[in-house]
Parts: C-alpha cells; sequence; structure tokens
C-alpha cells in the first residue's frame, strides 16, 4: 500500500469552472490609509466610524498577534482533541444504529434517535464544518484533511467548501456578495429589496430549516441563480452544473438509501424493526436539520450585526476585513455542551474572525477577543440562544414586509397591501 | 551482551506483543474474541469473492468506510492505512535506540537491506521519514534502530519519548541496497555512523553471507551501534570486522582500503553513511573501473534547500517559473500563466491548497517553512506561502 497525498478535490473541480473575482491581497495590505466606508442605500453609519486609521491597524496588528499566539501552542493536545471528538461520534453513532436494530421497543427507540441525532450533529458542526475549513490541515493527517474529508449532509464537501469558505467566509455580510444573508429566500436586512414572496418569509424559514441539508446543498449548486440565466448559460456552465447536480442526487441517493433502506432492513431481520429504524432516522435527521439551522441563523442574522455595502470593501484592508468580521457576526453564550454541540460555532465572532483556527481554541480565545472589543469599543454581539432566536425572528417578521410598512399597515391595512403589490407589479 | 537476530525475535515475543494487546481487553478475553469476530468480517469484505459484502458495508457506513469505525477499535487488523504498534524499545548508544514495531496485516515483509517510511505525529503534526529495516523478514514484527540526529524532530521523539503501544504510520518496505538473488557473494561492507543499520539488516538475515568484510566508522568505540553484537559476529567468524574510531584514528580515507582489505576489487560493496563517504566511495569505484559491483544507500537530506524564492515546477501542467520569495506563490503562478485553484487570497479558506511534492515554502504570515520530499505531499495554501527554494507543486 502507498501513501499518496490526498487529492484536492474542490480546487481542480473548481478552478477553471468557477474562477473568484481577483480581490485584493489582503494578506499584505496592513496598512489603512483611509477608512473604506461606503454607506448602504438606508444610510447607516460606519459602526467602526469612531476608529482612525492607525487604530485600525493597531487592532489588526494585535489580532494576528493573538492568532499567531494559538498558532505557537497548537501541538499534540490539540491534535488528541479532534481524534477524540471523531472516536466518540463514530463510537456513538455505530452504537446508536445498533440499538436502532431492535427499534420497535420503545427505550430503544428513544435511545438511538437520541444518540443518533447527537452524533449527526457532531458530525456536521464539531468535526465536518470545522475540518471542511482546514482548521485540522496542520496534523498533515491525509484522513483528517479539508481536501479529503466528506460529510454526512446532502450538500458534497466541494461545492459547500466553494459558497462557505471562499464566498462567505470572504464577504461576510456584504450584501449582494454574501449569499448567506438569508440565503436567496429570507430578507433579513433593511436594505435588501423587498418582493411579495418575502411576505411569507416565516413559513419560509421553518420550511428551509426542516429540509435544511437539502436546502445547503440547492444553495450550494446556485439553483437559483442557474434558473434565473436560463437560456444564457455558456456550455462550460451547463457542464459544471449538470456534474454538481449529479454529485448532490448521488450523494442524496446514497443517504437515503443508507437511512431508509438499508438499515431498516437490516432492523427487518433482525427484530422485524422496519418502521421504527425508518422513523427514528427520519428524526434524527430532522432533529439535526432543525438544529444545525438554528445554530447558523443566530451567527449572522440577530439584532445587532452590522452589514456592509458591495462598494465598502473595495481596496479594504487587513484591519478592515477584520472590522467586518467582528461586527458581521454573533454569538451565542452557554456552557461547554452547548459549544461542542454547536461547532463551537457559538464562537461565531472568533470563528470568523480566525476561520482557521482549531475549534477547541476559540472558547479560551474569547475573553481576550471579548477585551479587545471593549477597549475598540466595538458592540460584542452575545446572548442565550432563546434570546438570539428570538431577535432572529423578529427580523424575519419585520422583513417581511417593505421597510417601514408595519406602521403604515396599522394605519391603514388594505390600501397599503394593494399599493405594495401594484407598486411590484409595475417595477416588473 | 550478545543481541543475535533470534534473540531480538524471541525478546519482543510474545511478551511485548501480548503488552501490545491490553489496552484491548487482553488475549483470550471477550474483546479478543470480537477482535477476531472483527478481523472475519474484515477479511470478508476485503476478498474478491465477497465485494459485494464490502459494498453493502459500504453502503451502510457512507459517506465514511467501514474500515473508519473499525480501524478506531482495532488500528492493525483493519483499515487502509498500513499502521504498526510500537511493541519495545531498547537502547543501543547514547544516541540510538531500537524501536520493536507490530506492523498491521497489509505489511509484506521486507527485504534486508530495504527501509521503510515512518509517519510519526510529532507535537501533533505527522512527519514521515525513511529508516533501515534492522530486524530479519518477518510479516508480524520489524525493528527499526534510530540515532538522534541534532536538532532532529522526529529522531528526537522516536529515541527519548516513543513508548511502546503507541501507533505509528507505515509504509511498505523498499529499497535496492539489497544482496541480489542467486549465490552468496563475497561481501564489503563500508559503512559509516547510523549507515551501519542497513548492514545490520543484511547481516542478520543473511547467515549464508559466509565471506564478508566489515569496515565501520564510528567517533568512538562506544558510539558503534550494534557494537557488542558486531564484535560477537566478528567473534564467532561470520565478519572480518574493522572498526574505524575517527576521533583517535580520524576519517577513513578509501585509499586505505588496499592496506585493510587487499581483495576488496574482488568484492561487492555496499556503502552506507553520510553523503561525503558516498560521494567518495562513488568515485574511488569508478575510478577503479568497478561501479557496477557498488551498491550505495543515500537517504535524502532531512530538510529541503531553502532560501528566498526558487525555481517552481507545476507538474500537471508541465509549468516552470521562478517565483520571488515575498510573493504569494499563486500570484506569481498565476502572473506565469498557470491555472491555479484560488478562493480568498488570504489564507482562510483553504480554496487553494494543492501538494507540495517536494521542495521548501515559507508561510508568509508566520515565516514558518515547510517543506516535503518525494512521497510527502504536503498540502499547501499558494496564498499564503512563497517557495523557499526549489519546489515541486501538483497542479
Amino acid at each position: 500500500m502507498t501513501l499518496t497525498a490526498p487529492t484536492p478535490t474542490t480546487s481542480t473541480d473548481h478552478a477553471p469552472a468557477r474562477p473568484t473575482t481577483r480581490t485584493p491581497a489582503r494578506l499584505t495590505a496592513t496598512h489603512t490609509e483611509v477608512r473604506h466606508f461606503v454607506p448602504k442605500p438606508s444610510g447607516d453609519p460606519d459602526p467602526a466610524g469612531h476608529l482612525s486609521p492607525a487604530q485600525i491597524d493597531a487592532l489588526a496588528a494585535e489580532l494576528d498577534g493573538l492568532r499567531d499566539e494559538v498558532l505557537a501552542t497548537r501541538g499534540a493536545a490539540d491534535a488528541a482533541y479532534i481524534r477524540r471528538i471523531i472516536a466518540v461520534q463514530r463510537g456513538l453513532e455505530a452504537g446508536s444504529r445498533l440499538v436502532l436494530l431492535f427499534s420497535k421497543h420503545k427505550g430503544a427507540w428513544v435511545v438511538g434517535t437520541a444518540g443518533l441525532s447527537v452524533a449527526k450533529i457532531l458530525e456536521n458542526m464539531e468535526i465536518g464544518h470545522n475540518v471542511m475549513h482546514g482548521q485540522w490541515d496542520w496534523m498533515r493527517d491525509p484522513k483528517i484533511h479539508s481536501t479529503a474529508w466528506e460529510w454526512d449532509n446532502a450538500s458534497p464537501s466541494s461545492q459547500w467548501k466553494h459558497s462557505h469558505n471562499q464566498i462567505h467566509h470572504t464577504f461576510t455580510n456584504v450584501l449582494g456578495r454574501d449569499n448567506d444573508l438569508g440565503y436567496g429566500i429570507l430578507r433579513v436586512d433593511e436594505d435588501q429589496r423587498w418582493h411579495p414572496v418575502y411576505l411569507a418569509q416565516p413559513v419560509w424559514n421553518v420550511l428551509n430549516a426542516v429540509v435544511f441539508q437539502y436546502s445547503i446543498a440547492l444553495y450550494d449548486l446556485e439553483l437559483a441563480r442557474y434558473l434565473k440565466r436560463r437560456g444564457r448559460h455558456t456550455d462550460a456552465e451547463r457542464e459544471r452544473f449538470r456534474r454538481d447536480a449529479l454529485g448532490v442526487a448521488r450523494k442524496t441517493g446514497r443517504h437515503v438509501l443508507r437511512d431508509y433502506v438499508l438499515h431498516p432492513l437490516a432492523s427487518a431481520l433482525v427484530s422485524g424493526s422496519t418502521r421504527s429504524t425508518m422513523t427514528a432516522n427520519l428524526t434524527a435527521n430532522l432533529a439535526r436539520n432543525l438544529w444545525t439551522n438554528a445554530v447558523i441563523i443566530c451567527g449572522h442574522f440577530p439584532e445587532g450585526v452590522a452589514t456592509f455595502s458591495k462598494a465598502s470593501i473595495e481596496d479594504e484592508t487587513r484591519g478592515e476585513w477584520y472590522l467586518r468580521q467582528m461586527l458581521g457576526s454573533a454569538n451565542i453564550s452557554g456552557g461547554p455542551a452547548l459549544h461542542l454541540m454547536s461547532g463551537n460555532l457559538s464562537h461565531q465572532i472568533e470563528h470568523h474572525m480566525f476561520p482557521d483556527l482549531p475549534s477547541n481554541r476559540y472558547a479560551q480565545i474569547a475573553p481576550r477577543v471579548r477585551e479587545i472589543f471593549a477597549r475598540y469599543d466595538l458592540p460584542y454581539a452575545t446572548g442565550p440562544m432563546p434570546v438570539q432566536l428570538a431577535s432572529v425572528w423578529a427580523k424575519v417578521f419585520r422583513y417581511s414586509l417593505p421597510n417601514g410598512a408595519w406602521d403604515d399597515l396599522r394605519a391603514q391595512p388594505v390600501p397599503t397591501l394593494a399599493r405594495w403589490v401594484r407598486d411590484r407589479l409595475r417595477r416588473r | 551482551m550478545l543481541h543475535s537476530v533470534p534473540a531480538l525475535l524471541r525478546r519482543s515475543s510474545p511478551a511485548p506483543l501480548d503488552r501490545s494487546t491490553d489496552d484491548l481487553g487482553g488475549p483470550g478475553g471477550p474483546r479478543a474474541l470480537a477482535r477476531a469476530g472483527l478481523r472475519g468480517v474484515a477479511q470478508l469484505a476485503r476478498s474478491e469473492r465477497f465485494a459485494t459484502v464490502g459494498r453493502l458495508a459500504g453502503a451502510l457506513t457512507t459517506p465514511l468506510l467501514p474500515a473508519d469505525y473499525l480501524g478506531l477499535v482495532a488500528p492493525l487488523t483493519l483499515g487502509a492505512d498500513l499502521k504498526g504498534r510500537i511493541i519495545g524499545r531498547r537502547a543501543e548508544t547514547a544516541d540510538a535506540t531500537t524501536l520493536l514495531i507490530r506492523p498491521g496485516r497489509g505489511w509484506r515483509p521486507h527485504t534486508p537491506g530495504q527501509y521503510v517510511r515512518l509517519g510519526v505525529d510529532v507535537d501533533g503534526v505527522r512527519h514521515w521519514r525513511a529508516y533501515s529495516v534492522t530486524s530479519r523478514p518477518a510479516p508480524d514484527l520489524l525493528a527499526v534502530t534510530v540515532k538522534r540526529i541534532a536538532g532532529g524532530k522526529v529522531s528526537g521523539h522516536l529515541v527519548d519519548a516513543a513508548r511502546p503501544g503507541q501507533l505509528v504510520m507505515l509504509d511498505q518496505a523498499t529499497g535496492d541496497f539489497v544482496v541480489p538473488d542467486g549465490p552468496p557473494p563475497s561481501a564489503l561492507f563500508v559503512t559509516a555512523g547510523s549507515g551501519i543499520t542497513p548492514v545490520m539488516g543484511i547481516l542478520r538475515s543473511r547467515p549464508d553471507l559466509a565471506d564478508v568484510v566489515l569496515v565501520h566508522s564510528a567517533p568512538r568505540r562506544v558510539d558503534v551501534v550494534f557494537g557488542p553484537e558486531l564484535r560477537a559476529l566478528a567473534a564467532a567468524g561470520r565478519v572480518r570486522l574493522i572498526e574505524r574510531h575517527t576521533d583517535t584514528d580520524g576519517l577513513l580515507h578509501l585509499a586505505e582500503l588496499d592496506a585493510l582489505v587487499p581483495d576488496w576489487r574482488a568484492r561487492q560493496a555496499w556503502v552506507c553513511g553520510p553523503a561525503g563517504l558516498l560521494d567518495a566511495a562513488e568515485s574511488h569505484w569508478d575510478t577503479a573501473g568497478l561501479g557496477e559491483v557498488l551498491h550505495v544507500e543515500r537517504f535524502r537530506p532531512v530538510v529541503a534547500a531553502t532560501g528566498e524564492g526558487g525555481h517552481v515546477s507545476l507538474a500537471r501542467q508541465g509549468l516552470e517559473l521562478d517565483a520571488e520569495g515575498d510573493r504569494p506563490l499563486l500570484d506569481s503562478a498565476e502572473d506565469a500563466g498557470a491555472l491555479m485553484p484560488s478562493g480568498c487570497r488570504m489564507g482562510i479558506c483553504f480554496g487553494c491548497a494543492v501538494p507540495l511534492t517536494f521542495g521548501a515554502v515559507r508561510d508568509l504570515r508566520t515565516g514558518e517553512l515547510t517543506t516535503a520530499e518525494p512521497g510527502d505531499g504536503v498540502v499547501i495554501q499558494t496564498c499564503i506561502t512563497a517557495p523557499a527554494g526549489p519546489c515541486e507543486i501538483d497542479a
């Protein structure tokens, strides 16, 4: 057996077909001459307007230093951490599936389903998301590497890495660039243009959560954009889409076969627990979908999170990039169990500032980061999960109507509604 | 004290083998039975006849492989990656240690004289190094003898920190520093320092080599790795041993061979040691017109040549370029017309990661050096690294 380097599937698959826009090297742009901030149409002032360019550069230097400190102490204990989590996750998944072979007994169903749900959540969050971020690439273990990892989710890792790591993490909260702002189905910012389809967005939000793994897959496929450009595709675009769609279909097929045919069949042979194993797997997938969706909408949509105009990232410096990550993310406060089950995305702020640091270090640097926020007088958006979720839901309702519409509606319900629909139709 | 080859094997078994199974419940216990069961399942999954069984198991565990689960329970029995467990260690000299390793079931016994690459995690980072196998070929045991190199990350770890029970990654043994098939030749071994290791492997495994001269150099008598065993072999008349203690006698000059081994021209020769010795040997035998009877074992230097910038070859695209040391490799390659995977261009998204198959690159953020030797395939981010010497990249 020979050891070969992992094939970098993402990169080679997508490099020719999906060229990333050439952006200034924020790596080297460490000197801020002037603040590159352009207000959004709503005219909100610069949330970092009180900082001078020199202060922004000092902030960047300080954060680079913090990053270097973690890198200098990254070692065997961190490696042992991720291997332990992976072993626990696999043990839990295998154990839960064994218990589910007897799922017609109520106790077995409850224990197995709970275990499988937790295993799937760990697999997607603390392991999959973070490994695919390259947080563990430094170990040079070809098995635990961003170029080799495949996760238990409908979206193939190569497609997810493109839309998440490259688009979302580079253009975080930039209107028109970061599609994670509402995923194209939700309006979560006053500067996103209203459309009648958003009237039902509380419903979309629930549906999205229920089928979250599939909506991520369609979203990573850029299905909406592809359909919008129908008839104007180049051959290469068509070919890429066909290949990507086939990838999603194949992977989904394998997962459906596993969760809804083979494991139920095995249960049928062992104890006649066919249906109960199907419902158990369905429930575990649903629980994983609802939980991951909840964690993720808490990361960027709650009140107090800033969004940015497209123009404000032109010539953005390293310090300004840090600022955008700091102001564009929100944390969830809680205990170690919450941090683990959220894949440490409860430290979304720290994660966005340092997306490639091992996830087990975010909790450790969080107090330092918070102190830096305080010193530079920047708002550190955080709160318990119910509070953050309520805050997101308030936005989902508020922005389902055009800006300022709730007031109009309260005063004159029917004429107001009629006017919006008329305006909308006229604009088309 | 005498360490003959059978003794080496006897000492390591059965006791150390048992020790390695302690963590799995010990021999004969229920967990051993379970392990035997798993082994059966794995054999079933591997055999051609039951390929369908393997596919079915794979469908049950997708997106992982069955081995990903079973490998956690029985790393040596199962799994796609060849591993070994350290089951014993013995100090040879003050700075050399022999490690006894029980290889996983995929191991193909080596040919005496060959080396094996070990993948060792040091401070959480995997490093691969080549070591000559010093034990006799066996399906369930191999020994390597590691000498501590000053500042050597891996050798230091193996000599000082590695303990029985620890797993290491293994590659199959390879190398052509071996005694050819056919009737045993008259042999001359010229070795220095840890260059004795492949020769020890040969001497232990090939008692049929009847006419052997060994010229070995080490700073002092106590520094001779396998000194007691070699002297015992000499006393038993198996080899004619010429020890050279360079601290007192000075370095060996190959011109001295005429006096030390008058019939050296009539012997097949194997030379292993520092690069200087190998270069000298090649020119010495070539000059005598005897280049074809000389075998040398050349281990690559641990650190590839480093500098500022360097010549980069992009293997898949067949493109060559000279890149500066203060610019991201990604930018340099793109300017040279290469089609490179790219992403955030600031080191966070790993969209630009490609395998560095040989050479050295420097992280522009930290100055940290990453080196790769053929076979390593270290994956690097081109947007935040610059070449620090000649590089070969699989892109």
